[in-house]
């Protein structure tokens, strides 16, 4: 028989942890203050990722780099894709909502490993501020967000070399992260409760866990080979001293690729909670949602190459990869019909959690549109490293993942401190970022097809217009930010009382007070074996719905 | 023996209180441990691509020694027995003799570590010389660190299952599985290296 100290243990410290805001700042072991704190990090960083975009955005109004120099250029562009995508998606979509809701989940007090799980947290901010601070003491990695050698050797060695290092501790928190979500759904679900029957962002976390497990310590070894070609000067990665920069790019993209849905999955699952509550309908087709996330997280390891079309890389491999990538829009496309048909015939209240996760679902599929052509060798070639690409990954990370955290921010902002926001100003918000968003990266698609490579501060004449449009685009996301502080700290301050479980949802989280106690529940955690059980009581159910009851009940 | 029984109350008491959950710590450490050994995926992968695609430069001296990591091998899969007979002891509740064998683990840890310098030291190439030889200091680089690491845990262990007053006993017996596993890990992947850098 094992011993169970750490839970007893965990508990008696966390009594002597601070209650106030004071907590927020604390070493807290409290999973719901872990997840707030990922979630105010990642957002403050949010605003620093922003502000390099818009700085990118003016370079980009005329065609010479008048706004900046060219290296500072690709400092913020560098510093642009790193912020937003270790230190605001990753650690929000995973972080932020995987520990405050996974636990409600499987209905447990708190995550399998609480202390694994603070360490997990902090060391995010210190990886965040050796990386902004590097542009302030020897100016910042130079080499884009996949600082490919040779460019990240021959490039100044210091702000590289800071890059690495906290892309190292970010990764290690990602995978400490990554354990202990699934210890925690795997092992610490209530007796009674079944995998079949978990909320589908249990599956999407599990499944990004499983893919943070796997290759993320691959890009470790492969940044701290890197290290050694810059520091020691060895030659992994550098052809002068007979290396090969093919090496470096397999296994970057072995994590990188896995990146994006380690970015995405969750955003899939968060959607798949929200849709259901705000429409009333079962999330439709919840075994198939299921099945898709893990032929996406089963493919998804095996599709790196396809960034790499240009790289040389043989016929075989290329005909291996395009196939495997094409096949991975089949669960992908599943999991699109799935929300839609939960939707359709549903009482949909139109509320801002439910435009951002429409919105979410239409600048999806455009997303995914371009990814299944882009994963078409012929037409990479063409559009490779042009702003095509730029367009393809915005829509997918910004229209998809970024879209599905303001939806939740709407969704469970009553859960999180009680107060409702207002409804009005998150529509703004949502009109705002949304036409903002499409203005911004739908006339890049044009730009890559026509040839303006990514990258670059200065570009073809011919282009102006269109990057200006692209510019008014980014003014307008930016500005879609004001409304949206406005209304979180309006709310915390006279927002409306919002109780326990404001939109009658059925799932855990609801069925305690708004903000939840220390431990989840006072008493007996609630055994929640059908999460989308709505609708149960109309007499004219569709199909989807009794398909669905079908499929819950057996 | 008054010290394992007055811990054995305790840990009886901790189990009967209501909120207690089963240990997942081994769990946890089995997937860190399958991530670990992802980094040395990554490593070999990246060996064995050079090795295909990389010719090595003419006049690069690349020549390793079988002798001296064979010894390797055998003292690490000997340490790996070692520690199984102090996990062993330890369940029968000889802490003395669970210490003997963990003294013993680490001494054959440090025999590796030491035979492993020797061969730096002897070997016709330098971290920086060729391509190969940096990949192959990277690799046995970084799976030493690991068995550094692992001897220092094995150290702890030793001193935290003295009796009475140690902490490790056959109750509370994590902190030595939890290090006979990645011993164990550890080993496995000397095994995979010895094969793909010497003998392949």
């Amino acid at each position: 028989m094992s011993i169970s100290i750490p839970p007893n243990t965990e508990s008696n410290s966390k009594k002597l942890q601070p209650t106030g805001w004071l907590r927020y700042f604390s070493f807290s072991l409290d999973h719901k203050v872990i997840g707030i704190q990922y979630l105010i990090c990642g957002f403050l960083f949010y605003l620093i990722g922003g502000v390099l975009a818009g700085a990118i955005r003016i370079e980009l109004t005329s065609p010479m780099s008048d706004f900046m120099a060219r290296d500072v250029y690709n400092q913020v562009l560098t510093l642009h894709g790193t912020i937003m995508i270790f230190l605001w998606i990753v650690p929000v979509v995973n972080g932020a909502f995987g520990n405050y809701l996974i636990p409600f989940y499987v209905g447990a007090r708190d995550m399998a490993f609480p202390r694994l799980n603070a360490v997990a947290f902090w060391l995010i901010p210190p990886a965040g501020l050796m990386l902004i601070s590097s542009y302030f003491i020897n100016g910042a990695a130079q080499s884009g967000w996949t600082a490919y050698p040779p460019l990240s050797i021959t490039t100044p060695a210091a702000g590289q070399i800071i890059w690495i290092i906290s892309v190292l501790l970010l990764g290690g928190s990602s995978i400490f992260g990554g354990i202990n979500f699934i210890a925690t759904i795997l092992k610490l679900r209530q007796p009674g409760l079944k995998l079949m029957q978990l909320p589908m962002y249990c599956w999407a976390m599990l499944g990004t866990s499983i893919l943070v497990v796997l290759s993320t310590p691959v890009l470790a070894g492969t940044l701290i080979l890197l290290s050694f070609d810059i520091v020691a000067h060895t030659g992994f990665f550098n052809p002068t001293l007979g290396g090969n920069v093919i090496v470096y790019q397999h296994l970057f993209w072995f994590y990188s690729h896995p990146a994006v849905y380690i970015m995405v999955l969750p955003a899939f699952g968060l959607v798949s909670e929200i849709l259901p509550v705000h429409c009333r309908k079962p999330l439709f087709g919840y075994s198939t949602m299921v099945y898709s996330i893990m032929a996406i997280v089963a493919l998804g390891l095996i599709v790196w190459a396809h960034h790499m079309f240009t790289s040389g890389t043989p016929p075989w491999m290329r005909l291996f990869f395009t196939i495997a990538t094409a096949f991975i829009a089949v669960p992908t496309g599943i999991k699109f019909f799935n929300w839609v048909a939960t939707l359709w015939g549903g009482r949909i209240s139109i509320n801002s959690a439910i435009l951002f996760s429409c919105g979410f679902i239409v600048n999806f599929i455009l997303g995914g549109i371009t990814g299944v052509a882009l994963a078409q060798v012929p037409f990479d070639v063409h559009v490779h490293d042009t702003y095509f690409v730029v367009a393809h990954f915005h829509y997918i990370v910004y229209g998809g993942s970024v879209f599905v955290i303001f939806s939740s921010i709407y969704h469970w902002f009553p859960k999180f401190t009680g107060k409702m926001l207002d409804d009005n100003i998150g529509k703004l918000h949502f009109i705002l970022t949304f036409i903002g968003f499409n203005l911004c990266f739908a006339p890049q698609h044009w730009l890559g097809l026509n040839g303006m490579p990514r990258r670059v501060a200065e570009y073809d004449p011919q282009f102006t217009f269109v990057n200006q449009i692209s510019s008014v685009g980014a003014l307008l996301m930016a500005l879609s930010t004001l409304p949206f502080l406005w209304n979180i700290i309006n709310s915390l301050i006279n927002g409306k009382e919002s109780g326990p479980n404001p939109w009658k949802a059925l799932t855990s989280e609801w069925l305690t007070s708004s903000p939840p106690p220390v431990e989840n529940w006072i008493g007996e955690a609630p055994l929640v074996t059908e999460p989308y059980g709505y609708g149960h009581k109309t007499k004219n159910s569709n199909s989807p719905v009794q398909m669905n009851k079908k499929q819950e009940t057996s | 023996m008054t010290a394992v029984s007055s811990l054995n109350e305790k840990s009886d008491e901790l189990t009967s209180t209501k909120e207690a959950h089963a240990d997942h710590r081994l769990f946890g450490l089995i997937t860190f441990l399958i991530a670990d050994g992802m980094t040395f995926a990554g490593f070999f992968a990246a060996y064995l691509t050079f090795k295909a695609v990389n010719p090595l430069l003419p006049d690069a001296i690349y020549e390793l020694e079988l002798p001296l990591p064979t010894l390797n091998t055998i003292l690490l899969l000997l340490s790996s027995a070692t520690f199984h007979k102090a996990g062993k002891a330890l369940e029968e509740q000889h802490a003395k003799r669970c210490q003997n064998w963990l003294l013993v683990t680490a001494g054959l840890g440090v025999a590796f570590l030491i035979s492993q310098m020797v061969e730096y030291f002897t070997l016709p190439f330098g971290l920086t010389d060729n391509l190969y030889a940096s990949t192959f200091y990277a690799l046995t680089g970084f799976h030493g660190l690991h068995v550094t690491l692992g001897a220092i845990m094995i150290l702890i262990v030793w001193w935290q299952t003295r009796s009475p007053d140690g902490r490790i006993t056959n109750v509370n017996k994590f902190p030595l599985e939890a290090a006979e596993l990645y011993w164990h890990f550890v080993d496995g992947i000397w095994v995979i290296l010895f094969i793909i850098l010497y003998l392949l």
